[in-house]
């Protein structure tokens, strides 16, 4: 077994990861005082998702965790108690001792046994309030159903009878397994001379559902079924269907729940006529197999590699389908109606086609951001501080492969954020601010980037303190560096002003770490801090798959693509516009206000066809608040592009941010608008705009 | 992608390659009226010459870069970068795809002949004079009954500085 399941873990792995995650978000969403049963029943289905595959693969110790935490939720989602903060808590923690279970057996790092321990306790200690608290109607589903004494009541003679002889297992168990078999009908349990457990069952279930069950404790192999009563002639014609049922919806676990008190009378009455014995393995093998695939399953796995060949197949696509029109462009559209018309289909249909691949490899910034509200709310609540947090721009699509290296980074930037940036709530009263701080996590292409930010309304970075740190550390510094200089100092390795280390940061460890991740991806990492008013933290990565809203221009020969984002307009001057400030390059005015023309063809040492900015176009450009009018010959079109990078096989180039393949085939490069105002602003000096 | 893949089979055929230990097979290309050979295992592929996209400030013998079914791919000219023969783009200019540290990479060449195998043997050591290239990036020269290869240790020269491809600090 070992063999052919081990390639099935890391499946396991990840699909419990996502689900956990999952769960997170819907505990840390819903309303305590009135959950939405849909975010009940969903929470429900995650913990009974990693359960069945934790059993699959043997994992007792994560059945367990999740077993508690599954029978307790089923009973909130069933109305039986109130949903509680302290549930929610408890929730949120077992969800941490899973995660540590799951990279226990991954990874083999260590799990803290009394963590797990004490947050089964707490579980169970809920669970068993909530037995006390409860209505008499429902309580016994969970602690009595092992001791359920026989209720008398009109016998709902549709079910069947099984008996079920348990091998020797430790009684809790015993006790888990008769409150899960308990879901599906009446039971009663006696304990034979050999220690071992012998349930009967009365349910309208069917036997591989109670095999299946089963496995999620035991090993099937041990398993002793046998029919009883009245229907045990019935077999079923197809045991392997069976395994369907018993994830029905809450609907009808609910009913099974109501009528098992009310059942359990004929389970005692029922003789032992034609008791049929089952052979439990190949059933519970298969029913156990099969259960996390009957959960609703809407994502398949694919290896990266594979998208991205797929993705690379695709753009060849497109130029031959650019190819083709091409060609077909020049023959008479009379003649050759029919194949026109074709060949428009297939430039259609490539082009949703392209669409679709590419959106495969992106991803919404949404996958990062969902982890952090957990995170900040435990530690806020950790530090005594009130946080509120806000994202902006979850939608914002980024490749999978940064997102899942901006991870690390960004824990670390919201934890100092919180530790160091936001106050105490008495300080942040005493200062004037609401008492509870703001932390944005916000998002947004800009151009070839994405800058993604993270500010806190804290407050903000202390110029004197870094400084007399990095001296004391023997950094070279001075006392009249620019702010944004100092505030590169806390990058540097072993570096922390804050006062007390604590657990959750204040090591100085971290920031190199994150300028140095950051910069691995080709990022780059911007500081601003007021004192009093808090600080941001802006990372710009670059995009290496992203697609782009460009603006072509043509200059001489060349074509090269405008970011989309950074283009207010374009615009054909008078000549009258345009004046020469001696030894600084010309201006144009534009609306009564002067900006500084940066001719494109002068920069890239091009042959232009126009070199006067009256018979060319300006496209007016936007980077950091500053305007600039590039000049070029003529504007081409506006076209998505893919942003490809230009590094992997060559060198970074000044003023070019990346090339995208035209649909001709050629490559096109793409301006860096922010370079290229920079630059500008470096050749005039003075500042010339107001 | 496929071209990490290809740097892959590279290297695993490197590996075959050092076990197997009779010879190196060198692909053989001519610079004007020299006749040289670089190690076939850094050849990805041998293309025809395509328009190129220029590169604004770079120097002359970079060209610039082409598609490479979805590549972007630096193309350097080795006429004008070693002032050998004609700087002439036509249907037979050859591109020699070279795939060097997983980084792919282009070079225009007069013409490629045949890939030859040569035993150690065959090797000698290059003189400390006489051709274009600096003898740092020369394995040795290799003979073949009359015909003599200048063995391009092309790895290093086109991570070199001079040629600029690679940013140093890009690591």
């Amino acid at each position: 077994m070992t063999v052919e399941m081990s390639q099935f873990y890391q499946v396991f792995f990840d699909e419990a990861e996502e689900l956990l995650a999952e769960k997170e978000k819907l505990l840390l969403a819903v309303d305590v005082s009135a959950p939405d049963s849909e975010d009940l029943n969903a929470i429900f289905r995650a913990a009974h998702s990693i359960k069945g595959g934790a059993a699959t693969f043997g994992f007792t110790d994560i059945t367990e965790v999740t077993h508690m935490l599954e029978s307790l939720l089923d009973r909130i989602r069933k109305g039986e108690m109130a949903l509680t903060v302290e549930h929610v808590d408890a929730f949120l923690a077992a969800k941490d001792i899973l995660k540590m279970q799951m990279d226990g057996r991954r990874h083999g790092t260590s799990v803290d046994q009394d963590a797990v321990n004490s947050v089964c306790q707490r579980l169970q200690a809920l669970s068993q309030d909530s037995t006390a608290n409860a209505t008499p109607q429902t309580s016994s589903v969970e602690q009595h159903a092992a001791v359920a004494a026989p209720i008398q009541a009109p016998a709902t003679a549709v079910g069947r009878s099984f008996r079920i002889e348990l091998p020797e297992v430790p009684q809790r168990d015993v006790d888990a397994l008769a409150a899960e078999l308990g879901l599906l009908g009446v039971i009663n349990q006696t304990v034979l001379d050999n220690k071992r457990s012998v349930f009967s069952l009365v349910t309208s279930e069917k036997l591989d559902d109670i095999i299946a069950i089963c496995s999620f404790v035991l090993d099937p192999d041990d398993l002793k079924i046998s029919e009883e009563g009245p229907s045990a002639a019935i077999q079923e014609p197809d045991p392997g269907y069976g395994f369907f049922e018993p994830l029905k919806s809450a609907v009808d676990k609910k009913e099974t729940s109501a009528v098992e008190m009310a059942a359990a009378a004929p389970a005692e009455q029922q003789g032992t006529d034609a008791p049929v014995s089952v052979e439990g393995k190949p059933f519970g093998r298969r029913a156990a197999d099969k259960q996390p695939v009957t959960q609703e399953s809407s994502s398949i796995r694919v290896g990266i590699e594979k998208v991205d060949q797929l993705i690379n197949l695709v753009g060849e696509l497109v130029i031959t389908q650019a190819m083709i029109e091409q060609r077909t462009g020049s023959l008479d559209p009379i003649l050759h109606e029919r194949l026109l018309n074709s060949v428009g289909q297939l430039t259609r249909n490539t082009r949703d086609l392209q669409e679709a691949v590419m959106s495969i490899r992106m991803m919404p910034m949404d996958y990062v951001f969902s982890r952090f509200p957990r995170m900040v709310r435990d530690l806020a609540a950790k530090l005594g501080k009130k946080v509120e947090f806000v994202t902006r721009g979850a939608a914002t699509e980024l490749d999978k492969g940064l997102i899942e290296r901006i991870v690390d980074p960004l824990t670390h930037l919201v934890r100092n954020s919180v530790d160091h940036g936001i106050e105490m709530p008495d300080a942040r009263r005493a200062n004037g601010k609401d008492e509870a701080g703001k932390l944005v996590l916000a998002a947004a292409h800009q151009g070839g980037n994405i800058v993604i930010e993270v500010s806190d309304d804290g407050g903000g970075l202390h110029r004197d303190r870094i400084l007399a740190k990095a001296k004391q550390q023997g950094l070279p510094v001075s006392d009249t560096m620019p702010d944004s200089e100092v505030w590169q100092l806390i990058f540097a390795p072993g570096f922390s002003t804050a006062e007390a280390v604590t657990d959750v940061s204040g090591r100085g460890v971290g920031m190199d770490v994150v300028k140095r991740n950051i910069m691995a991806m080709g990022g780059t990492v911007e500081i601003r801090s007021a004192k009093g008013y808090g600080t941001t933290i802006a990372i710009s990565l670059p995009l290496t798959l992203a697609i782009l809203d460009g603006m072509s221009v043509k200059v001489g020969e060349e074509i090269y693509i405008l970011p989309l984002g950074y283009v207010i307009e374009s615009l054909q001057p008078t000549s009258a516009d345009v004046k020469e400030i001696a030894g600084q390059g010309q201006v144009v005015k534009v609306r009564d206000e002067y900006l500084p023309l940066i001719p494109l063809h002068k920069i890239f040492a091009i042959e232009p066809r126009f070199t006067e900015p009256s018979q060319g176009i300006v496209v007016i450009l936007e980077s950091d608040g500053k305007k600039a009018a590039l000049l070029v010959d003529n504007l081409v079109g506006q076209q998505q592009v893919v942003v490809k990078n230009l590094e992997s096989n060559f060198r970074k180039v000044a003023g070019i941010s990346g090339a995208t393949i035209l649909g001709d085939g050629g490559v096109s490069l793409i301006l860096d608008v922010a370079a290229l105002l920079r630059s500008s602003r470096q050749l005039n000096a003075a500042p010339i705009f107001s | 992608m496929s071209q990490n893949a290809h740097t892959q089979t590279n290297a695993a055929l490197h590996e075959a390659h050092a076990g197997e230990a009779a010879g190196n097979e060198f692909l053989a290309f001519t610079l004007g009226n020299e006749e040289y050979g670089i190690d076939i295992l850094k050849v990805q592929e041998i293309r025809g010459y395509e328009p190129v996209t220029r590169i604004a400030n770079a120097p002359d013998f970079i060209k610039g870069v082409v598609n490479l079914r979805g590549i972007i791919v630096p193309i350097v000219d080795m006429r004008i970068k070693f002032d050998l023969g004609e700087p002439v783009y036509d249907q037979f200019t050859v591109v020699i795809i070279l795939n060097i540290a997983g980084r792919v990479m282009g070079m225009v060449v007069d013409s490629v002949s045949d890939v030859t195998t040569l035993s150690p043997e065959q090797i000698k050591a290059a003189p400390e004079m006489g051709t274009t290239f600096d003898t740092d990036y020369l394995i040795g020269l290799g003979t073949l009954g009359e015909r003599m290869l200048i063995l391009v240790d092309i790895d290093k020269l086109m991570s070199s500085a001079e040629m600029g491809l690679i940013e140093e600090a890009a690591a």
